[in-house]
């Protein structure tokens, strides 16, 4: 009776994707937020200049980190009050199935955002950002912060405070993913050392990517 | 799922008489600790440089790796209470994250008096002591992430994971100022960072009064902490209990 591992992965993918085309419901709300957060920023940060250009990664991230918490309570809320993650558990496919579909879903959203701000800060911020090696740090480090976003607000969602506990779970966690994505960005930009920082950030990846994936069935157990 | 846990009462107003093997561990850990103060405060020898704040280094790194046991019990709890799911496990995952994070604000708290005579300040952004602070942040994270789940099982699966998670940090802590390398943060087992600023050698003084204070922060400290505040939980719980039934009545 079992459906085949990927193309039950791809029928979350496609779900979630289906249902995001028709509703929008996430990306708006993320993508907006990521525009607003970086024009707060640009305001707060505009009396000196100089400042302004040395923050740029840590502005980029923060945006990132933020615009992607919105993000993922967002799809678990909507899955959760309409009862889809009890369906996904009734369907006869692994749990892991689950996570992947869920993963992919939530870092298509967030890439999309971040190839959205990226142009955008590009010229605020009067920044080389649309280099390859950049984009490949945001693309990676943005995984990271999937994985563990991913499974946190699964936990996060069936909990009664649920919008204001998903940040402080995240956040203390995604701290490791933070420090070396910043890193490597700002290497990139200011062109000094970076390589390693990203290969520390992939490092991390990994680690994080297995832990979820291994945790994520207990995550989901009634 | 039953409790099994062990010093469950059938009465809930009377406490279960104490374990021979806990009372001997309470006592010893006592004992130990005076000792561990005696040996630092008056068998090591004063630091040249730096003088008598040298000395709260014996309570310093100690600290950090009492924390690192009781932390690591939680991942230990977790992990054989997502395979077995015995509610003993989780209590002492529980009791892990509370005696570590009074750990590791002693950790913080004597760093930073130390820091400020030394580094002239009580405190800076370095790379290790952000990650101390996050590391205490995560923990905070895990109690408040607990009180904010209601239903029983599912707070103890949740907690296990979480508590499995939360454990990066305490290895990025541990580990960051070999990754770092810009760190002021002094290290004492190996090689310190070329910046680092306060360092000191470790005489065969400083070895005689660390050695036994490391063994009895890495090992009697947590271990009989966190068995006093298992206790304590089975004890809220039976309270829990006798508050229901009062109700029903």
């Amino acid at each position: 009776m079992n459906t085949g591992f990927i193309s039950a992965v791809l029928a979350i993918v496609s779900k979630d994707l289906r249902a995001e085309l028709r509703s929008r419901d996430v990306i708006s709300v993320t993508a907006m937020f990521a525009l607003l957060s970086i024009l707060v920023f640009s305001f707060a940060l505009e009396l000196d200049k100089v400042a302004r250009e040395e923050a740029v990664s840590g502005v980029l991230w923060v945006t990132l980190i933020y615009a992607s918490i919105l993000g993922f309570n967002r799809s678990l809320a909507l899955e959760s009050d309409r009862g889809v993650l009890d369906a996904l558990l009734l369907a006869p496919i692994s749990r892991s199935a689950i996570f992947l579909g869920k993963l992919l879903g939530n870092y298509t959203f967030t890439v999309i955002v971040a190839m959205v701000i990226l142009p955008l800060m590009h010229v605020l911020y009067n920044k080389p950002l649309l280099n390859g090696w950049l984009i490949l740090t945001a693309v990676i480090g943005i995984f990271g912060f999937c994985t563990i976003g991913t499974l946190l607000a699964t936990m996060t969602v069936q909990t009664r405070a649920r919008e204001a506990l998903l940040p402080i779970a995240l956040l203390p966690v995604a701290l490791p993913l933070l420090l070396t994505a910043v890193r490597a960005t700002s290497g990139i930009l200011r062109e000094t050392e970076w390589q390693v920082w990203l290969q520390i950030l992939c490092g991390i990846c990994i680690i994080y990517f297995v832990m979820c994936w291994l945790l994520y069935g207990y995550v989901l157990e009634e | 799922m039953v409790a099994k846990s062990t010093t469950l009462s059938n009465s809930p107003t009377e406490a279960p008489p104490m374990p021979r093997l806990l009372r001997v561990l309470t006592v010893v850990t006592i004992l130990g600790f005076a000792l561990t103060f005696y040996l630092g405060f008056f068998v090591a020898g004063r630091d040249i440089q730096q003088g008598e704040i040298q000395r709260i280094f014996y309570l310093h790194m100690p600290s950090f790796f009492g924390a690192f046991t009781a932390f690591g019990a939680t991942v230990l709890g977790g992990l054989i209470y997502l395979w077995r799911k015995s509610d003993i496990w989780d209590k002492i995952a529980l009791a892990g994250v509370e005696v570590g994070l009074a750990f590791a604000l002693i950790n913080l708290v004597t760093g930073a008096i130390w820091a400020r005579p030394i580094w002239n300040t009580w405190w800076t952004w370095d790379p290790r002591l952000t990650s101390a602070a996050i590391m205490a942040l995560t923990y905070a994270a895990y109690l408040m992430l607990r009180a904010g789940i209601e239903d029983p099982n599912r707070k103890r699966a949740f907690m296990s994971v979480y508590g499995i998670l939360a454990f990066v940090s305490v290895l990025t802590t541990l580990f960051i100022i070999r990754i770092v390398p810009e760190t002021i943060h002094p290290v004492i087992v190996g090689a310190s960072p070329q910046n680092a600023q306060g360092s000191f050698e470790a005489t065969s003084g400083v070895v005689m009064a660390l050695v036994p204070s490391m063994l009895l922060w890495l090992t009697l400290m947590p271990i009989t902490l966190i068995w006093h505040r298992v206790r304590l939980e089975d004890r809220i719980e039976a309270v829990g209990r006798l508050k229901l039934k009062i109700l029903s009545e």
